[in-house]
């Protein structure tokens, strides 16, 4: 059921100075446009990233802004119906991957991406959520946690069996620890060798460390979908766990946007500032091989590396990959834009998950590979797993030679023994 | 009363009065808004955060080298535009004189003939935006009265500051009084539209140079 009102309300209720400053600068200068691979590669002016908040703009002036009185009083702002923001369902979801580039070449210094995180807000509880995959996942997550709807015992058994697949030591839900890593559910899919990689390290590092099945996957798709109430639940129950067991370290996955909930957005949540630090697992990588607890062999080969928007540009860990890079021997042939300025893969902030935003993915991806041919290499590493899964179905669908890999597995199997 | 005594008597105190209520109202409505204290690690220490919001102020005047090509004609408009018109406002001798009288301090200025020929630059960029702004797809999309509006009431001063400079069409009393009286439009309606970016450029930079400073994130 759709209600567009309390979309509106949800919208606008949590807005601080901060953000009724990004509603009151912008200038329309358009810029935004420029640095959006949604418009970029379409020419579409819909995709201009301000655009996409069009209608949460209306409802700010007509709420809360300095001059609502006046705007209510000469209709200046309409109300916000139900068409709109059901329109706009592909503006706010299917066209925009929070990769804050956008916010990178605004000169008024307004960070879009922000704003269609708080838009996204409102959709969700207007219920405009797109149907087709947010609302069976946030279902399965609210019940039990995580986006796949897996139980404790489902958890602890396909863990189990990982390790012995891998002949690695597994350290799952031990009542006391220093170091908690999480994964993300595309792992627990996709990718389960990078569950082996972590514990190979961990154990290497000779860390005292277990997974927590009560709060083990930090994917929270609810955070992409705008729905704050399974956010927090989520993020809630991360926290729960790592303090039940002491933990002095709370590890993120090879995972963009959990690692800007927890890292950046948990204690907020939690109404506390969190008694444990909060890394990344590129962070622990460099900051172990920098100070000796991890010892990586030479692994000698030309590669280049995808930088994950909400780890390097919004997260300010760019320079970690690097020096595991550099730590590794490997000639690092750098993207173009790459870094800070990188191009988001095409399916963050939930992209990926959204069947009928294909086609506009296809064409983001249209960037990274003409990127990745320019530098010649065959490989390409990066520290996401929701990035390394749009590369690879990208590359699949143009039959592409090049090989996506994981950074986190790469040391995994080059550690010293 | 004469056009010129009313520009300068009650002409130039109410639009003082409605342009400085104005911006209280709008400065006030926005900061008071609840502010939430950030709980969570920064990567910077509390000095550092204010460092990175006044950073943020300057390094956004232009951006970076990886997007000049897409938006270069963007740029050059707009920064020749405002250049231009802070020379205008800066260095004319009639506006140092204004300031010398309210203020008591002054500077030496550009002489008129550089004054109008800045003043010809900065309004053919204003014509080039104005085109950009009605021709570019994204901007016409963008784009509402407000936007108009704006230009045109920085539009006027200027030309009728070139024409005051050459007593042209009229005569100096009757140009001198259209001058004060299109910057009076400007400041009656600074505080409402877009022409308030002018001020609110900096918090708005300057608040996400403290939040990106938190994060570590790019500038
Ligand atoms: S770049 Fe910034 S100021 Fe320009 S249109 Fe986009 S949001 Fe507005
Ligand atoms: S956050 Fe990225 S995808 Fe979204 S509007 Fe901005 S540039 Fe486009």
């Amino acid at each position: 059921m759709t209600d567009v009102a309390a979309g509106m309300r949800g919208f606008v209720s949590n807005f601080g100075p901060t953000a009724a400053l990004a509603m009151e600068s912008c200038v329309h200068c358009g810029r935004c446009a420029e640095a959006c691979q949604f418009y970029v590669q379409t020419e579409d002016p819909r995709y201009t990233p301000i655009h996409k908040i069009a209608p949460f703009k209306q409802a700010y002036e007509r709420e809360v802004g300095p001059f609502a009185f006046v705007y209510r009083l000469f209709g200046l702002a309409p109300k916000v119906t139900e068409a709109e923001p059901t329109k706009w369902q592909d503006l706010i979801y299917d066209s925009c991957n929070m990769c804050g580039r956008c916010s990178l070449i605004c000169p008024m210094g307004i960070d879009i991406a922000d704003l269609v995180e708080q838009a996204r807000h409102g959709m969700c509880e207007a219920g405009l959520v797109p149907t087709d995959f947010l609302g069976v996942l946030e279902e399965k997550e609210h019940a039990t946690g995580s986006p796949f709807g897996l139980t404790t015992a489902a958890l602890e058994k396909m863990l189990h069996d990982i390790g012995t697949r891998h002949g690695v030591v597994m350290h799952v839900d031990e009542p006391t620890a220093d170091i908690i890593p999480t994964v993300s559910s595309i792992d627990l899919k996709t990718y389960p060798s990078s569950m082996a990689a972590i514990a190979k390290i961990l154990n290497h590092m000779g860390a005292s460390w277990t997974f927590r099945t009560d709060g083990f996957d930090a994917d929270n798709v609810s955070l992409t979908a705008g729905d704050r109430i399974g956010q927090r639940s989520v993020t809630l129950g991360v926290i729960r766990a790592a303090k039940a067991c002491g933990a002095k370290v709370l590890l993120m996955p090879e995972c963009g946007h959990s690692f800007t909930e927890m890292r950046w957005e948990a204690a907020n949540q939690s109404g506390a500032a969190l008694p444990f630090r909060v890394l990344q697992i590129t962070e622990l990588l460099a900051e172990g091989i920098s100070d000796g607890r991890i010892r990586v062999n030479k692994a000698p080969q030309t590669a280049t590396y995808h930088d994950a928007c909400q780890l390097s540009r919004r997260g300010g860990a760019t320079a970690a990959p690097r020096i595991i890079l550099q730590a590794l021997g490997v000639d690092l042939h750098e993207l173009e834009d790459a870094g800070d300025a990188n191009w988001c893969c095409g399916g963050g902030g939930g992209v990926a998950l959204i069947k009928r935003a294909q086609p506009l993915r296809d064409m983001a991806f249209q960037i990274k590979q003409r990127q990745v041919e320019a530098t010649g290499v065959a490989t390409v590493y990066t520290s996401c797993s929701g990035c390394r899964q749009t590369l690879d179905h990208g590359g699949k669908a143009v039959g592409w030679n090049k090989t996506v890999a994981s950074l986190l597995e790469l040391v995994a199997d080059n550690l010293k023994d | 009363m004469t056009l010129l005594e009313f520009a300068r008597g009650p002409g130039l105190q109410v639009a003082l009065l409605i342009m400085i209520a104005g911006c209280v109202w709008r400065l006030t409505a926005i900061l008071l808004l609840r502010r939430r204290p950030h709980l969570g690690a920064s990567r910077h220490s509390r000095a550092g955060r204010v460092a990175g919001g006044i950073a943020m102020v300057f390094t956004r005047s232009l951006p970076r080298r990886t997007f000049w090509p897409r938006i270069a004609s963007s740029v050059i408009l707009s920064t020749v535009f405002h250049v231009g018109f802070a020379i205008i406002i800066l260095c004319g001798a009639p506006h140092i004189l204004l300031i010398h009288q309210i203020t008591g301090i002054s500077w030496p200025g550009l002489p008129k003939g550089i004054i109008v020929l800045v003043s010809g630059v900065t309004l053919a960029s204003m014509i080039a935006l104005l085109f950009r702004r009605m021709l570019h797809p994204v901007m016409r999309l963008l784009s509402t009265i407000d936007d108009y509006l704006s230009w045109l009431t920085v539009f006027l001063p200027i030309l009728t500051g070139i024409l005051l400079s050459g007593e042209t069409i009229a005569g100096y009393e009757t140009l001198l009084a259209l001058h004060i009286l299109s910057v009076e439009l400007m400041m009656v309606w600074l505080p409402f539209g877009k022409l308030m970016h002018a001020g609110l450029v900096f918090a708005s930079r300057a608040a996400m140079g403290v939040n990106f400073a938190r994060k570590g994130a790019a500038t």
